[in-house]
């Protein structure tokens, strides 16, 4: 038996994590995952207006903001039956497009970098040599001269002479694990910085169609809002602040994994976790139906065979509750009067023999299934998508490395970055559908619709985070039961009642910790995933089955 | 009379600039000024002593963010921004001591880098709060109230407690902090509550789902700038941002007077950017000045994207607001034959004499807010807001 170490809570993420882990011979043997805030979406969205489930179910999550409208809107027009025009697809498209390219970054400069880049390393650096790095990795590297480094170093100096570390304070400073240079830790530092300052800036291509971000407010079942916006003057804003982002992601986000990479190859062998992969894929194009029509091809991959994908079938999702503080009374009929939801709380302080965390567990066909960039990457790659495997091959020739490297903490840092590029890449050409609509004079936003007495209906998409599916159920024009499974639940959830781990816990096993009270290793393998818990922690049970099979319409 | 902060926190006037000058380009800076004397309602003449107080200003003052019930929407809001700039804002403006979404500490030291900083600042730092406090009490055999959010073990609402009642002021960023927020919806399954409410700390609130950050910038900025909390109206909302209705400064206003309204998204209406109110809008019913300040650095806001105002500024709006896309009860509707003169002399009525009433309960009825009076002697506190619903009924109108 080994010892057992509480992490809680878990920062750096969105929302309310607690890891445990039991340490033996200095790695994980095993792990525990806990999702410590439940709020009961589900409950009170029964008896609302379905037009206004995305309204609400956008508030699920403020970092991955827009998806979960997405998935709503999705969701309540496949139950009318509606297709939307296509000037509305495709601004949904571009708001969701800038999502990736605004959230991706953010994750990796400011949630997850600092589990690689020591910050105090960054003040012995010489400026000069950090330049000559910086312009080694990528002589179009921007602000990269000798003073610009010195800038931010003497800035960095102020600060932490200053006595007040502020967000800094505590952190792992000197670890072992660390194995970057002074020069490309200051690099890094600069880097974090600019990154802070871009990010508001992508953040406004989500104003521009959709008035504001976080938490936009454009969509609407049957379209968009924003006709308004369909202009000359919005359309060239949008695409000026997507170069300024493109310019970043290639010539910074970009060479920043590609030079840091090499330092920590070794984390290309720990953390992988999972075998199985699963993505709804998304970007629907002109014409036809899902998942036909997508972009980003809808699949799954078992078993780590990237010789085959796998259909995805909406029938075989299911959720278990084991391990979850919730219980259900077994066999009689839920009355909706009863309310749906039965928390049970048994403590988290005892966290891992019984029941242990707000999330349930879903499984796919009862296998466990890993979501995310990664899932992504995989299923695009192995369905021959163009711009993947271009960009997954590139990106391994210039490392040197085979595929297996992409089953690791590292890969899923990697896959997230060459997924920014690929969607920055495409942008144009949506902007460009939305011109040659305009031009023709279609200005088609919005498909009228009555909404029916009865109706069922699903929508899907990818978040950031992963896999996303939203299920509704209409009766007398109001919503008798919403139900969503969010890409945080397959990989953060507690063990099934089989036993088998999740994403998150199964990924811990073997990772080195070589001191269990500063668990930097731990949070490189769980910041690699970007958990969202706020997301993740909801309920979804109509019969109170042990488990629950989420019915496509 | 209000303390300033050099001599709340004891730090003299001879401490520490601001490193906001560090770093900040002179233009730049002075662009901040002005967006900050605009947002509090100043003309522009005041930039210079705004320039001036915050060259003048104390060490760093120190902020403890708590992320309760919430979505880390407001944490994401404060990070877009632009005057200044986020990175001055988190780095070089404020000492954010502890905030679980951009910390580098986790777990023990996480817990340790917060009570370190109530130790080091008891009774100085901020404290903003972001989420609602969870109060229900979940079944279960380790069921107490609060347990539907621990951190560290320990309950969301012991946590606000304790660090609520050392803080000098407390700030809220968001509706769900100010007044329970999305989850607080009926039938609150969790018993959501603000944290004013849920904790009887008084507390500044900028609510907004999520707050517009130039809101939170501008109390802070009049923080370091007077030394004590903005004017606010009696549910604790600054005046400068929410004593003025969307509706009177909706630039779509006239439209509404001339009876010229959406009836359906994507119709001519829409596409000429008439009114919205028959397809739901809430601007008349909402107090909050996002016309005037826009979103990400004034690029848009709802009414602009086309889509109506859904009151997130106001508390229960969740409840009271929905269905979103039907339109309000009890607004004097304007008909297209109607003589334009009439119509604008019946809101104008209407509307002064409402804009009257909120402002009337303002700062004199909430008393000066001071955290640190209620601190020292809840029976010296400056009364509590009133009760709701006739906070309620004065916005409602």
């Amino acid at each position: 038996m080994g010892s057992r170490h509480v992490i809680d809570p878990i920062t750096r993420i969105e929302g309310h994590l607690r890891i445990e882990i039991e340490v033996e011979n200095g790695s994980v043997k095993d792990a525990w995952s806990s999702g410590t805030l439940w709020r009961g979406f589900e409950v009170f969205l029964k008896g609302r207006d379905p037009r206004d489930a995305w309204i609400i179910t956008q508030r699920v999550c403020g970092v991955c903001t827009e998806v979960h409208a997405l998935a709503s809107v999705k969701c309540v027009e496949n139950a009318v039956g509606i297709t939307i025009p296509d000037n509305a697809r495709i601004i949904r498209n571009l708001v969701h497009g800038a999502q990736y390219i605004h959230d991706h970054p953010v994750h990796f400069y400011h949630l997850h970098a600092l589990d690689w880049v020591d910050v105090v390393s960054a003040l012995k650096a010489d400026p000069k040599a950090t330049s000559e790095l910086a312009n080694k990795i990528n002589p179009n590297s921007p602000d990269s001269g000798p003073g610009d480094f010195r800038i931010v170093q003497d800035k960095l100096k102020k600060f932490v002479e200053a006595g007040q570390l502020g967000p800094f304070t505590n952190g792992y400073w000197g670890h072992p694990a660390y194995k970057l240079l002074p020069e490309a830790n200051l690099m890094a530092v600069a880097h974090y910085l600019k990154a802070l300052r871009l990010q508001s800036r992508i953040a406004q291509l989500h104003a521009i169609f959709g008035g504001k971000n976080p938490h936009i407010q454009t969509y609407a079942v049957g379209g968009v809002t924003c006709v308004g916006d369909m202009n000359a003057d919005r359309i060239s804003e949008f695409k000026y602040i997507v170069q300024e982002a493109r310019d970043f992601i290639n010539n910074v986000y970009i060479p920043d994994v590609i030079a840091v990479a090499p330092f920590y190859l070794d984390w290309a062998g720990i953390g992988g976790g999972l075998k199985n992969y699963l993505s709804y894929g998304m970007f629907p194009g002109k014409g036809g139906t899902e998942p036909d029509n997508l972009w980003f091809p809808r699949g799954i991959i078992m078993d780590r065979d990237l010789t085959k994908v796998h259909p995805v079938d909406e029938a075989s999702i299911t959720e278990d509750v084991t391990h979850s503080w919730f219980k259900y009374g077994g066999g009689s009929p839920l009355n909706p009067s009863e309310g749906e939801t039965d928390p049970w709380y048994t403590g988290v302080e005892t966290a891992t023999d019984g029941k242990y965390s707000w999330l349930k567990t879903p499984r796919y066909d009862g296998h466990p299934m890993e979501v995310g960039p990664l899932a992504r990457m995989l299923v695009n790659f192995v369905s021959g998508h163009k711009e993947t495997v271009e960009n997954v091959s590139f990106l391994l020739k210039t490392l040197g490395v085979g595929p297996e490297v992409l089953f690791s903490t590292l890969g899923r840092t990697a896959a997230r970055a060459i997924e920014t590029k690929i969607v920055v890449e495409k942008i144009d050409s949506w902007l460009d559908e939305l011109l040659a609509n305009i031009k023709k004079g279609d200005l088609d936003t919005f498909t009228d619709f009555k909404m029916p007495d009865k109706a069922r209906g699903f929508g899907m998409t990818e978040a950031p985070r992963g896999a996303l599916g939203h299920w509704v159920e209409i009766e007398g024009g109001k919503i008798k039961n919403y139900q969503l499974v969010v890409p945080s639940t397959w990989n953060g959830s507690p063990r099934d009642g089989k036993g088998q781990r999740s994403a998150f816990e199964e990924s811990l096993i073997g990772t080195p910790v070589s001191d269990p009270e500063k668990p930097l290793e731990v949070l490189r393998t769980i910041h690699s995933f970007d958990p969202c818990i706020a997301c993740a922690v909801h309920v979804i049970d109509k019969d109170r089955d042990e488990t629950y099979t989420v019915r496509a319409v | 009379m209000c303390k300033t902060f050099g001599q709340a926190t004891g730090l003299g006037p001879d401490t520490d600039r601001l490193s906001i000058l560090n770093s900040l380009d002179r233009r730049e800076f002075m662009g901040f000024c002005l967006k900050v004397a605009a947002v509090l309602g100043l003309s522009a003449s005041y930039a210079p002593k705004i320039a001036e107080a915050i060259e003048a200003g104390a060490r760093k003052p120190s902020v403890i963010w708590l992320h309760l019930a919430e979505c880390t929407g407001d944490s994401e809001a404060f990070i877009r921004s632009t005057y200044p700039s986020t990175e001055e804002l988190i780095l070089n403006v404020l000492s954010v001591d502890y905030h679980e979404t951009i910390m580098a500490a986790a777990g023990h030291q996480a817990e340790s880098a917060l009570e370190q900083a109530m130790k080091d600042n008891r009774g100085k730092y901020i404290a903003v709060c972001e989420g609602a406090i969870p109060t229900g009490t979940p079944p279960g055999p380790a069921g107490k109230p609060g347990a539907f959010l621990t951190i560290g073990g320990r309950t969301g609402i012991d946590i606000a407690r304790e660090v609520c009642e050392n803080a000098f002021a407390v700030m809220c960023v968001g509706t769900c902090s100010c007044f329970g927020g999305v989850q607080a919806q009926r039938p609150n399954p969790t018993g959501a509550m603000g944290v004013e409410d849920a904790i009887g700390v008084p507390t500044l609130k900028i609510p907004g789902c999520p707050h517009n950050v130039v809101n939170s910038v501008a109390a802070i900025v009049n923080f370091l700038l007077l030394g004590s909390l903005p004017k606010t109206d009696k549910l604790g909302r600054p005046l400068f941002a929410f004593g003025k209705r969307i509706h009177d400064h909706c630039p779509r206003r006239a439209h509404f007077d001339a009876g010229q309204f959406v009836e359906k998204f994507g119709d001519e209406g829409a596409k000429n950017n008439w009114c919205l109110y028959k397809v739901g809008c809430k601007g008349p019913q909402t107090y909050h000045n996002c016309s005037l300040v826009e979103y990400n650095d004034g690029t848009s806001w709802p009414i602009k994207a086309g889509h109506g105002c859904i009151g997130c500024s106001e508390p229960r709006f969740w409840d009271n607001m929905q269905p979103f896309y039907e339109r309000l009860p009890n607004v004097i509707l304007p008909g297209v034959e109607a003589g334009a003169d009439k119509v604008g002399f019946a809101l104008v009525g209407a509307a002064a004499a409402g804009v009257a009433a909120h402002a009337a309960w303002s700062f004199a009825n909430r008393k000066k807010f001071d955290p640190t009076l209620a601190l020292k002697d809840a029976d010296e506190a400056p009364a509590k807001a009133p009760s709701k619903t006739a906070g309620e009924d004065d916005t409602t109108e």
